[in-house]
């Protein structure tokens, strides 16, 4: 059989939980850094800038290290839920949201930035509270931003390989994405599945990154949602 | 007035040296129309946006109908949102992704939906924009924006349903602060939503603050105005007064008072006029001589446009015996209806002149060329004394 239907689910189930959970700490993360001024800001942006730079095997290597069952966060992990971090599921969703931090606190900083001050401003002065404002005034203007962050870390995690495979070792069924899977065989000379695989990987994502442009170009016409 | 003002309407004062330098007093009662007026960069944005809580001054106190917004000395900071202040941004600041209603009852967010929809309803048809509901900033004109913004202002500041938690009912003190409303929008719709403001605040018994650089606009639309410069309040007072009775040269200056000469204080009879020297004349002065002033005392002295009148061979007013002086046309330029008349009066340095204007058909009928030789009269009511000052004049 060519295509490998676990690794697939497993890599679909991983983008999803990635991009459900990334999304609101990603506002949150984003909000601050856009709007306000704070000691520390520039080192909190390097930091979640850092995993767009650094090779993804480095990255990997120190959450290996991070996670590892002699590390404290790994020891704690596993004393609270009975799982282990490294090789397991849990822990490549935990380097997954790692990685993928600058793909969805960027674009989404990025939109917060352009929203006018007047806009907040206005807000406040009809007494709505950061909280309320935050909720009717600046995601509804940022969300081409939202958007972008939902597609990046999406598509990203279905391909990222580097960290997954340091992090999560290719077990499969639990740690195996795609990504691994096609090198796996590759590895194994069966070029027709790597190949399979690898178009489907394709048009997952070009369909992901078509229906962003779609979904921005809907709401640069104007958005009718009455929030 | 003035007690009514502190006791219940608008107080303010504020203090601080960066980023913009204020020093700024400024009152305001309940029901008045304050015009905050100066030229662009003088701070009046600042001011209002400390008193809407969106600047916070280093130094300075903020008090609402005897609620206290801000007090730097005590710690007292409210925000914005405690605030019941009405803003009207300069640019609207009307939220794009929401339709006309929508933006007015962001403002009613407190009430309950349906209420809020009735309500934000009537606010629009308040400023006549009945059956504009559901448009989009966007696909308003600058003109039904600007009225969707004041509408906004409005429910967030009349409305009886949108007070704060902490303080219920529509006692709760409220102020409409107006940044530069009108400057956005073409001269016709800017006559026609002036006279709507004029007509619409005659119904709101709250202070309402008018941010303008327009000193026409101050006149037509204000009480009282204070005229800010640097960030520093100048002079407060009914617009006529601060226009035409100016404290000093400076202020004479931002108001558009060109006709500033040097004089001396000749008599200062007890009851009488005062008369003031001024190139070996003796003009009769009946402004109020301020105290301090003396015989003998070197003083500046101003004197409105409207305060020159042209004497007309063959058809003399029941003014021209009123301090009259001779001279020549030195310039003068059409201006539509109006024409400016550059006026040199005999025994002036060739440098001197007083200008005024008279209407275009009377200066063309009147041969008022350069060169002509006239006499007009200053009226006594319109002369103004200053004290002295050595950087008088215009560098």
């Amino acid at each position: 059989m060519p295509m490998d239907w676990p690794a697939l689910v497993l890599s679909l189930k991983l983008a999803a939980a990635t991009t459900l959970l990334l999304l609101p700490l990603a506002v949150l993360l984003a909000w601050p850094l856009a709007w306000s001024r704070f000691a520390g800001k520039s080192l909190l942006e390097a930091l979640v800038a850092l995993p767009l730079v650094l090779p993804p095997t480095v990255l990997g290597f120190y959450l290996l290290s991070a996670f590892g069952n002699h590390s404290t966060l790994g020891q704690t992990y596993h004393a609270l839920t009975g799982r282990a971090l490294v090789f397991s599921f849990d822990g490549l969703l935990l380097a997954s949201l790692i990685f993928n931090l600058p793909f969805a606190v960027q674009p989404i900083q990025r939109a917060f930035d352009a929203v006018p001050r007047e806009a907040r401003e206005a807000a406040w002065c009809c007494g709505l509270s950061a909280w309320r404002t935050l909720w009717r005034v600046e995601l509804p203007l940022a969300w081409p931003g939202l958007l972008s962050a939902i597609v990046l870390t999406f598509a990203h995690t279905l391909g990222e390989f580097g960290v997954v495979l340091m992090v999560g070792g290719g077990i499969e069924g639990e740690t195996r994405t795609v990504a691994i899977s096609i090198y796996d065989r590759v590895q194994a000379f069966d070029e027709h599945g790597a190949a399979v695989m690898s178009a489907l990987l394709v048009a997952i994502s070009f369909a992901a990154i078509g229906t962003l442009n779609l979904l921005t170009r809907r709401i640069g016409r104007g958005g009718r949602d009455s929030v | 007035m003035r007690m009514a003002a502190t006791t219940r309407g608008l107080s303010v004062t504020l203090r601080q040296r960066a980023p913009v330098p204020l020093d700024c007093t400024l009152d305001c009662a309940p029901g008045e129309l304050l015009a905050l007026v100066g030229p662009s960069g003088s701070g009046k944005s600042t001011v209002l946006r400390c008193i809407a809580g969106l600047h916070l001054p280093a130094q300075g106190r903020v008090e609402c109908g005897g609620a206290s917004w801000l007090d730097r000395q005590r710690g007292i900071e409210l925000p914005p949102q405690q605030r019941r202040v009405g803003m009207v941004f300069q640019n609207y600041s009307l939220l794009p992704h929401l339709s006309a209603l929508d933006n007015v009852a962001l403002a009613l967010w407190q009430s309950a939906p349906g209420q809020r929809e009735a309500e934000a309803r009537e606010w629009l048809e308040r400023v006549h924009l009945h059956g504009l509901e559901r448009h989009f900033p966007a696909q308003l004109s600058g003109g039904q924006q600007q009225r969707v913004a004041l509408a906004r202002a409005l429910a967030r500041t009349m409305s009886t349903t949108s007070a704060p938690e902490s303080t219920a009912g529509a006692s709760e003190p409220a102020a409409l602060l107006l940044d530069e409303p009108f400057s956005a929008v073409d001269q016709v719709t800017r006559r026609k939503l002036q006279q709507e403001l004029a007509r619409l605040r005659r119904e709101l018994p709250i202070p309402i603050v008018l941010v303008t650089h327009d000193l026409d606009e101050a006149r037509m639309l204000a009480d009282r105005m204070v005229l800010l410069h640097h960030g520093v309040s100048l002079q407060s007072g009914p617009p006529e007064e601060v226009m035409t009775r100016p404290a000093n040269t400076t202020i004479a200056r931002l108001v558009g008072l060109v006709n500033i000469f040097e004089g001396v204080v000749g008599e200062l009879p007890p009851n009488g006029r005062l008369v003031l020297e001024w190139l070996g004349r003796r003009l009769e002065v009946a402004d109020n001589p301020r105290p301090g002033f003396a015989r003998g005392d070197k003083v500046l002295w101003a004197i409105p446009s409207e305060g020159i009148l042209l004497h007309l061979p063959g058809h003399p007013s029941p003014n021209e015996g009123e301090n009259p002086v001779t001279g020549s046309v030195a310039d003068c330029i059409v201006l539509g209806p109006h024409t400016q008349i550059m006026f040199r009066p005999d025994g002036g340095a060739h440098d001197m002149s007083l200008t005024f204007s008279a209407p275009t058909h009377v200066a063309q009928r009147n041969g008022i060329v350069s060169g002509a030789v006239i006499s007009v009269t200053l009226l006594a009511g319109a002369i103004h004394l200053m004290p002295w000052s050595d950087q008088w004049s215009e560098s």
